[in-house]
């Protein structure tokens, strides 16, 4: 993006002599504006339409199509809902703090956005620390929820707001481990950098790499969805024992915050994973236009983010929530020794075969394509079992 | 140790999986759920039973006005007024309302009924804005009340809503056993 901007300013587009720390605040605004209200909130109330229709069919239902098509604009519905709702803060709370911790958690939301590799050259700022950013930034959501829980002066909010810590906090190991094996077989933390390393062919993606790196992309997957408080990690918000946790006290728009940011980061964890995992944006190359080429990456990029926020949603419909003690032996006791496991056995994996084994991503596609096949074969058996009428429409 | 230690995994594993089988099975599945008001592939009024206790209603074709039906009424909601016409010496019904409001749709009105005239039907939507609207009234003007014949019943007309009351009775008071027309007689 800068070297758009540099090129526009060599142009002469902004006169002989531009103001340079203006015109790239400008965009840096633009950009982010942009980024924001055109794709991270959109994106958010899309999926939370989305879910809701997962989960229904999950469950026999029809879930929400009565705005607009199909539904479809049900996020837009709730969304004007929520604006138009009194704003309550209650005599009790500490009023500056309870204002305020919405808008760290949307920012912790917003901030990844910066580094977020969409194609080649769709990226705000390929940072050389670009991973490293990622997690750090996704994990300032705790401080948001942990102001919301003791600002509400609630027992349940405080409650939610020190499970969301411990939680964070514990997973951010596992999710920060899991990322050493990629970074040691590309020796850089930048985004692109890490894509590039990677082809598109599913036998160059790092999943498929090593056995190591297979178990690193499962755990990196389980303890995101712990970082974003989804089920079946969602003790911080659990309704049936917490009202709605940290969020008890909030109403109307601040409210809405919190879900945009839960919604909205399932993209950010899927796109953690496609960049690190599942090669990112690479497309074969198909055209020598520069255009053409980006826009494939970007549908590309978004596919693989879509399927895995999918997943998620999958998740979410099957898996019942973990007891809190369930969740600290999942991490410390499963999660943390597994990824240092994979730690290790990536870097011996190196030390061995330093430009990769050519047979070990092959090997790998198979065991994959036979866990597929297996779990279609069970699908199959349930869907029989039920005697059911099949129904393959997404509409209803 | 070391065997639970890795059972436990290989247990979260399999179960996740067997799991997520599932739910991705019941994605393809038809809903369940009936769309009810709109979106319903027939009416529901006309997938009821004969015998569903839903709005009451009057076929006065066949009324003899016998005053049965508002004497079993326990919470008085029929109101009806006959008089007996001077000249004619036949039964003269002015007046039959039934506030809905009221019913509780016991259906002990339309046990004694003789002919099946009072009857519940498949019809169960009734909000409306007002009480008033809840009063059905269903004799506009006076007319005279059916007079049932010593055999059967000849009058093309009639023959079919005869049938349809008496078929009516007949299933109405069949799970009870004794038929109320029988014992008044």
């Amino acid at each position: 993006m800068q070297t758009l901007v540099d090129n526009l300013i060599a142009s002469g587009m902004f006169g002989a002599h531009p103001p340079r720390d203006v015109i790239y605040g400008l965009f840096i605004f633009i950009f982010s504006l942009v980024v924001f209200l055109g794709v991270a909130f959109p994106f958010a109330g899309i999926v939370s339409w989305v879910e809701r229709r997962v989960w229904a069919r999950m469950q026999s239902r029809c879930g929400p199509n009565r705005v607009g098509p199909n539904g479809f604009l049900q996020w837009l519905a709730d969304g004007l809902k929520h604006v138009c709702k009194e704003d309550l803060i209650p005599a009790e709370s500490d009023e500056t703090l309870f204002k305020m911790a919405p808008y760290l958690v949307i920012l912790a939301f917003t901030l990844p956005w910066a580094v977020m590799p969409f194609s080649s050259s769709l990226i705000l700022a390929d940072l050389n620390v670009g991973i490293l950013y990622m997690t750090s930034v996704t994990a300032l959501t705790v401080v948001g929820v942990l102001m919301a829980g003791w600002a509400s002066n609630d027992k349940w909010s405080l409650i939610g707001g020190i499970r969301s810590a411990a939680q964070i906090v514990s997973y951010e190991i596992p999710a920060g481990l899991s990322i050493f094996p990629v970074v040691l077989m590309t020796g850089t933390l930048s985004m692109q950098g890490i894509i590039n390393a990677q082809g598109w062919a599913p036998w160059t993606w790092f999943a498929f790499s090593n056995p190591f790196t297979f178990i690193a992309a499962n755990v990196l997957y389980i303890s995101a969805l712990a970082e974003g408080n989804r089920t079946p990690f969602d003790l911080p918000e659990a309704e049936s024992e917490l009202v709605a946790g940290f969020a008890t006290e909030y109403s109307g728009m601040r409210y809405l915050f919190f879900f945009a940011a839960e919604w909205g980061n399932l993209f950010i964890i899927g796109a953690i994973i496609t960049t690190l995992f599942l090669g990112g944006w690479k497309f074969p190359h198909v055209s020598n236009n520069p255009v053409v080429m980006n826009v494939l990456e970007l549908i590309t990029f978004n596919v693989k983010v879509l399927f895995l926020v999918f997943v998620s949603m999958w998740v979410r419909g099957t898996l019942p929530r973990v007891r809190i003690d369930q969740l600290m032996s999942l991490c410390w006791k499963y999660l943390v020794p597994i990824s240092f496991v994979d730690m290790i056995g990536t870097a011996l994996w190196l030390a061995i075969w330093p430009q990769g084994n050519s047979i070990a991503p092959w090997i790998m596609m198979a065991l994959f394509a036979a866990i597929i096949v297996i779990f279609l074969g069970r699908v199959l058996h349930y869907f029989r079992r039920s005697r059911m009428e099949l129904y393959l429409s997404p509409t209803i | 140790m070391a065997t639970g230690y890795f059972g436990n995994i290989k247990d979260a594993v399999t179960s996740i999986f067997e799991g997520l089988a599932v739910t991705a099975s019941h994605l393809i599945r038809k809903p369940y759920t009936v769309q009810y008001p709109d979106r319903v592939p027939v009416r529901i009024q006309d997938t009821l039973p004969f015998r569903y206790r839903g709005i009451l209603e009057v076929d006065l074709d066949i009324c003899t006005g016998c005053l049965a039906c508002e004497r079993a009424c326990p919470i008085d909601c029929i109101v009806i007024v006959v008089e007996k016409d001077k000249q004619t010496r036949q039964m003269l019904i002015s007046q039959f309302d039934i506030d809905i409001a009221k019913c509780m749709y016991c259906g002990l009105c339309s046990e004694p009924c003789p002919t099946g005239s009072i009857h519940h039907t498949t019809e169960f939507e009734g909000a409306d804005f007002s009480l008033e609207s809840m009063i059905r009234r269903f004799v506009p003007e006076p007319i005279y009340a059916y007079k049932p014949s010593k055999g059967p019943e000849t009058d093309p007309r009639i023959i079919p809503i005869l049938n349809r009351g008496m078929r009516y009775v007949n299933e109405f008071a069949q799970p009870g056993g004794d038929k109320p027309a029988a014992e008044e007689a």
